[in-house]
């Protein structure tokens, strides 16, 4: 079911293209407490442009899915690749940029120096590193920002650096771990809005977690519910919302209808606690 | 200008509390001096006096008070002759001069400023291996706890004695001694600030396959700038301490240390006490030298507090 509506949204020609396969994936931390099963036969398919959400309560291992995707955490039972590699050699590739809560920005550097932080560490040249900031600075609307100090930007600007910084390699995942949790929510709207808008320029694919049903509903092609003890995927929907998406279109019935099923996924998660 | 005439309220009690405590301090001497010259004292041997507490002399000579102040080798030296003794050591004397401070605070100087050197440098490679190797952690911290246990003043002549029985003399056996106390705030401090990244910036690097080395110098060396200008401060303090102890066990003829050595053999007080406050002031001016190259340099690295 799920080729059919990524299909119609993003990807017009062809069969659709795994970027990411987790199978039966487990993953126990060993701790005082004794193990903790983060995640649990945890099976996705994400399909190059893809918007995956992933949505549930604390604890329900979505951030730790989105870190075993970037290697930051490693399985300890079941398969993961990205782009048919381990997530290991997909970093060493470059497939992918991680966007963080915190838009952690270096303070003694400016904003085109941040950005140019993973282009000094990949060794791209002197001119190289300035024509992409300037691409990416575009990207997320931040032209002639470049000059400025992160204390001189507001927070959501500095998340959008964030995000740029991110994009300054090209990868073609993006990974995005809550980066508007700490926004107020009009800031949030506006920057959903661009995201969606960058997503449409660029064609990523983006992994993105939250803790916000309309956020979710809003941005993804693909929405998928966790829950906790052990963290588990309850629910994977198809989102069938147009991929043109004004922000009114969050009072639209079948806008609703998703966040309904949305809703009844986290509760259904909750019912064996 | 509040602000400023509290801090004036405050210096002016300290130096209220430091005259009236010249008082009881050198009645003894004053009358001893005073009796000897034929004036009338009670009681009137010194004998009798010496079984007598301090405040009851002045109150039984109470004309002897002024001159509690102006001795020639007080017990304890008004605050104004410490200020004349510096002024005629400084600025009256020529720089060159043996009796001049200004010359021998900087043959301390120097020592202390190699021995900060030293003791910075060794302080901030120490760190450094700590934080990237668990073994050096775990073997050299507590080595250097243990080094800041042992009384300065009982190991300084044993540091000088052993470098010069191989060759090694002058300057250098000071500035180790300064070293050997400024490295450790240095080394704690490093530690802290280079380990001060959180997760989540040591995550990003991560993700980007940086480098240990890339890691350091891009983030765990800018963000420890703050901690280490911190232990700078109390690194070049000890500094100074290091390279004075130094020139106390030589029988050094210059030299803040062998200025108070000098003073204590003869007697001197006045200046002891002056010996005293130079070296206070030169670490009072070069902490104030650190502070404004820490708030310069913060404040363009946009990490001013």
């Amino acid at each position: 079911m799920n080729t059919q509506t990524t299909t119609q949204a993003h990807a017009p020609q062809g069969a659709p293209e795994a970027v990411v396969e987790a199978k039966n994936l487990d993953l126990v931390f060993p701790t005082n407490d004794g193990p903790v099963q983060a995640l649990k036969d945890v099976n996705l398919t994400i399909n190059k442009g893809d918007f995956v959400s992933f949505i549930g309560p604390s604890g329900c291992g979505k951030t730790t899915f989105l870190r075993v995707m970037a290697a930051l955490e490693h399985p300890t039972g079941g398969s993961i690749t990205v782009n048919g590699m381990s997530p290991d050699e997909a970093r060493k590739q470059r497939a992918y940029g991680y966007v963080f809560q915190a838009a952690g920005l270096y303070p003694w550097r400016t904003i085109a120096k941040n950005i140019k932080l993973p282009l000094e560490i990949m060794g791209f040249s002197r001119a190289e590193q300035d024509k992409r900031v300037e691409q990416v600075l575009e990207l997320v609307e931040l032209s002639g920002f470049g000059g400025k100090y992160p204390w001189q930007l507001s927070g959501g600007m500095q998340q959008r650096a964030s995000i740029a910084r991110a994009l300054a390699f090209d990868a073609d995942i993006l990974l995005m771990d809550e980066p508007f949790g700490a926004l107020d929510e009009i800031v949030r709207d506006h920057l959903n809005e661009q995201l969606l808008k960058l997503w449409a320029r660029t064609n990523k694919t983006i992994g993105f977690v939250t803790h916000s049903i309309p956020e979710a509903v809003y941005l993804s092609t693909k929405i998928v519910v966790m829950s906790p003890r052990p963290g588990r995927i309850t629910d994977v929907i198809e989102s069938t919302l147009p991929h043109e998406r004004p922000l009114d279109i969050r009072d639209s019935q079948e806008f609703i209808d998703i966040a309904h099923r949305v809703r009844e996924g986290l509760r259904a998660g909750h019912a064996d606690d | 200008m509040r602000t400023f005439l509290s801090v004036l309220t405050v210096l002016a009690a300290i130096v209220a509390f430091w005259y009236a405590a010249c008082v009881p301090m050198n009645i003894k001497g004053v009358l001893d001096t005073a009796e000897r010259a034929g004036a009338e004292v009670t009681p009137v041997t010194s004998k009798e006096r010496r079984n007598m507490g301090s405040f009851g002399l002045v109150a039984s000579n109470s004309f002897a008070i002024a001159a509690t102040f102006s001795q020639d080798r007080p017990r304890l030296p008004a605050p104004h002759q410490v200020v004349r003794e510096l002024w005629n050591t400084t600025v009256m004397k020529k720089v060159t001069s043996k009796r001049s401070l200004v010359y021998h605070g900087q043959v301390t100087l120097k020592a202390t400023l190699l021995g900060f050197v030293i003791g910075t440098g060794l302080g901030i490679l120490l760190a450094v291996g700590i934080v990237h190797s668990r073994v050096m952690d775990m073997s050299v911290m507590p080595w250097a706890i243990v080094s800041q246990t042992i009384p300065i003043i009982a190991l300084a002549p044993m540091i000088i004695v052993v470098l010069y029985s191989i060759g090694v003399q002058g300057i250098l056996p000071k500035a180790i001694i300064s070293a050997y106390l400024s490295f450790f705030p240095v080394v704690v401090g490093m530690v802290k600030g280079l380990r001060s990244p959180d997760a989540m910036q040591l995550d990003l690097l991560k993700t980007y396959s940086a480098s240990t080395s890339q890691g350091f110098w891009k983030l765990r060396l800018p963000s420890s700038m703050p901690y280490l200008f911190t232990s700078l401060k109390i690194g070049i303090a000890a500094s100074l301490l290091g390279a004075i102890v130094g020139e106390l066990p030589t029988g050094a003829v210059s030299g803040l240390g062998a200025r108070l050595l000098a003073g204590s053999y003869y007697g001197q007080t006045v200046q002891i006490w002056s010996a005293l406050f130079a070296a206070a002031i030169l670490a009072g001016l070069l902490v104030a030298l650190l502070e404004v190259i820490e708030k310069t340099l913060l404040k363009r690295m946009g990490m001013s507090g």
